[in-house]
């Protein structure tokens, strides 16, 4: 799961004018950018950055979820959150297949995450602190997800907008099977649903913040826009993700921690109230308070799998020696 | 009651055994095997749930699987020291589940003419996840102990460490004399020929073991279970009667 659009884009290139419009004549006529299509370099640098950034916020998503795995309160959901905690590691290798189509090697990208160049989607910096987050999280975080995900279907780069459609159909999934925790817990007992409301507190900002900041202060934008990588704003997503998702706190019986929340006849949406942007920027800039533990984890990980790794090309090695002396 | 013990003795071991490999997911040495460990772990898992619902329906007292999964302590635990034994490394996790998976082939396989129903159902599905379960562990083992030195040297020490658990798989404990189940003890000479086999390609041999541990079909577990079985069972106990 992944949102929030992209952090720190260059989409600057230096092709000559006549190359960048017949491109843009291309993207116009919506037609797909294949692997093998000349691109001017800011747009297969911006994607590269996206789809890496997105890959890693799949993989570095499987953490916070993967804190209640062991802990799931019956079979049945630890089935469910276990199958949903692997989809997102699938998702994280579709989506590095499809920046390799880009020349940029996974193993690359992984140092990357891994010495803090890359970036990955702030939310999974907050920490999940009861079984309500598993639900909270595929209900808002991955329904956020979804928002912009569902455009990117369309995304211009076809190997992209390929693995969108399959990623977006788990994605739904993981949102309704969120959504049906929820309501499980707010239709239990009075422990469960204040456990639900305490984590509905905790992941409503950070998951609006998800959208990215303003389309004002937004400085990447417009270029996405123009290479149709992205379809829609910043505030755009964030307006379609609250008018869908006041209504399902609603019909829980639940309270979105924001008392400026109110219905705009006039939009037909909802406003909402000022977001903190000194903590969305704290967090983007690496100071959520899970940051360090997301990447030690995953350096740890990728460190003591270093033998396992190593074993398996010297295996290969020795195997195709073998075969050759043999021949 | 006596199909009953026997069915809970290896819905255990597969709940303990899946338990085990679910702490892997998200830190695994590779992306692949962040998807083929969960996954492995949901075979095992939803083999579990299915014997402890038919375990509940013999028992005929209301309890259902999760009422067996996480209402009992370490001592009505029944399953195979080898299923509890933790992780350590990827070596000794990939060792621990292709041992279970070789024997739990043939079992399956023979399982699966039970004259019993519900039994044949389970082997039919279970023995298809286990077979992957050999094919995929098995490969592994033969990288890990032909790789490199040090792959090799853990692999030695996962054998060293892990086959003093082998004999329990072969006690009839409970399943002694129940027709619906075939003998453990008739799956040794499949057993051997699986692991001599990839051992062979391994470059491994199997120790003679002569101390092998045993004890967790009376509940007499090593020290780990209790700590994952606080874990597993926290939430739940947390909140009696809830639903989830
Ligand atoms: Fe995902
Ligand atoms: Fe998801």
């Amino acid at each position: 799961m992944y949102s929030q659009g992209l952090i720190g884009a260059d989409g600057r290139s230096e092709e000559t004018q006549a190359f960048l419009d017949a491109f843009q004549k291309r993207i116009d006529a919506e037609e797909k950018i294949e692997p093998n299509d000349p691109m001017p370099e800011g747009y297969r640098r911006t994607l590269v950055r996206q789809i890496g950034q997105h890959a890693h916020s799949e993989i570095v998503g499987m953490l916070p979820e993967g804190n209640w795995i062991t802990r799931a309160p019956s079979l049945r959901r630890k089935a469910a959150l276990l199958a949903k905690v692997q989809d997102e590691g699938g998702h994280g290798l579709y989506l590095y297949s499809a920046a390799e189509t880009l020349g940029v090697s996974r193993k690359q990208m992984t140092e990357e995450l891994l010495d803090g160049r890359a970036k990955y989607s702030s939310i999974f910096n907050y920490p999940t602190l009861s079984w309500a987050d598993i639900g909270t999280i595929g209900w808002l975080v991955d329904g956020a997800a979804i928002m912009n995900q569902i455009p990117l279907c369309r995304c211009s780069y076809g190997p992209y907008a390929r693995a969108m459609i399959r990623v977006c159909k788990e994605e739904s999934f993981h949102q309704r099977q969120g959504y049906e925790i929820v309501m499980t817990l707010a239709q239990g007992t009075t422990d469960q649903k204040a456990m639900a409301q305490d984590s509905l507190n905790r992941w409503w900002w950070p998951s609006i913040m998800m959208f990215g900041p303003h389309d004002a202060d937004s400085q990447h934008s417009d270029q996405s826009m123009a290479w149709k990588i992205k379809r829609f704003t910043n505030d755009e997503l964030r307006q379609k993700f609250i008018d869908a998702t006041v209504p399902q706190a609603e019909y829980l019986g639940l309270t979105i921690p924001d008392p400026d929340l109110k219905w705009n006849e006039e939009k037909n949406g909802y406003d909402h109230g000022p977001i903190d942007w000194d903590e969305f920027w704290r967090v983007v800039k690496g100071h959520g308070p899970m940051a360090k533990d997301r990447v030690k984890a995953r350096k740890k990980a990728w460190d003591d799998g270093a033998w396992v790794r190593d074993a398996a090309l010297a295996h290969a090695e020795k195997r195709r020696a073998r075969k050759m002396a043999a021949e | 009651m006596a199909l009953f013990d026997a069915v809970l003795e290896l819905a255990d071991d597969h709940l303990v055994l899946g338990h085990r490999l679910s702490e892997w997911c998200g830190h695994a040495p590779m992306l692949e095997e962040d998807l083929a460990l969960p996954n492995m772990a949901l075979d095992l898992i939803g083999t579990a749930r299915g014997l402890y619902t038919y375990a509940g329906a013999l028992e005929g007292a209301g309890r259902d699987e999760d009422d067996l999964a996480y209402l009992r302590g370490e001592r009505a635990y029944r399953n195979l020291l080898l299923c509890e034994r933790p992780n350590e490394d990827f070596a000794h996790t990939i060792l621990r589940q292709f041992y279970f998976a070789a024997f739990m082939v043939p079992y399956w396989s023979a399982a699966a003419r039970s004259e019993d129903e519900t039994v044949r159902g389970i082997a039919g599905k279970a023995g298809k996840e286990m077979a992957y379960h050999v094919r995929h562990c098995g490969e592994w083992v033969v990288r890990l102990g032909d790789g490199t030195e040090e792959s090799a040297r853990r692999m030695k020490d996962a054998v060293e460490a892990l086959h003093i658990y082998v004999g329990e798989m072969f006690e009839e404990a409970a399943s002694a004399g129940i027709a619906a189940l075939p003998s453990r003890a008739g799956m040794r000479g499949e057993w051997e020929a699986t692991v001599d086999h990839v051992f062979g390609l391994a470059g491994l041999s199997r120790p003679v073991v002569p101390h092998p541990q045993t004890g967790g079909r009376a509940g007499v577990h090593g020290e780990a279970l209790g700590h994952m079985l606080a874990e597993m069972q926290s939430v739940h106990r947390a909140h009696p009667g809830a639903t989830w």
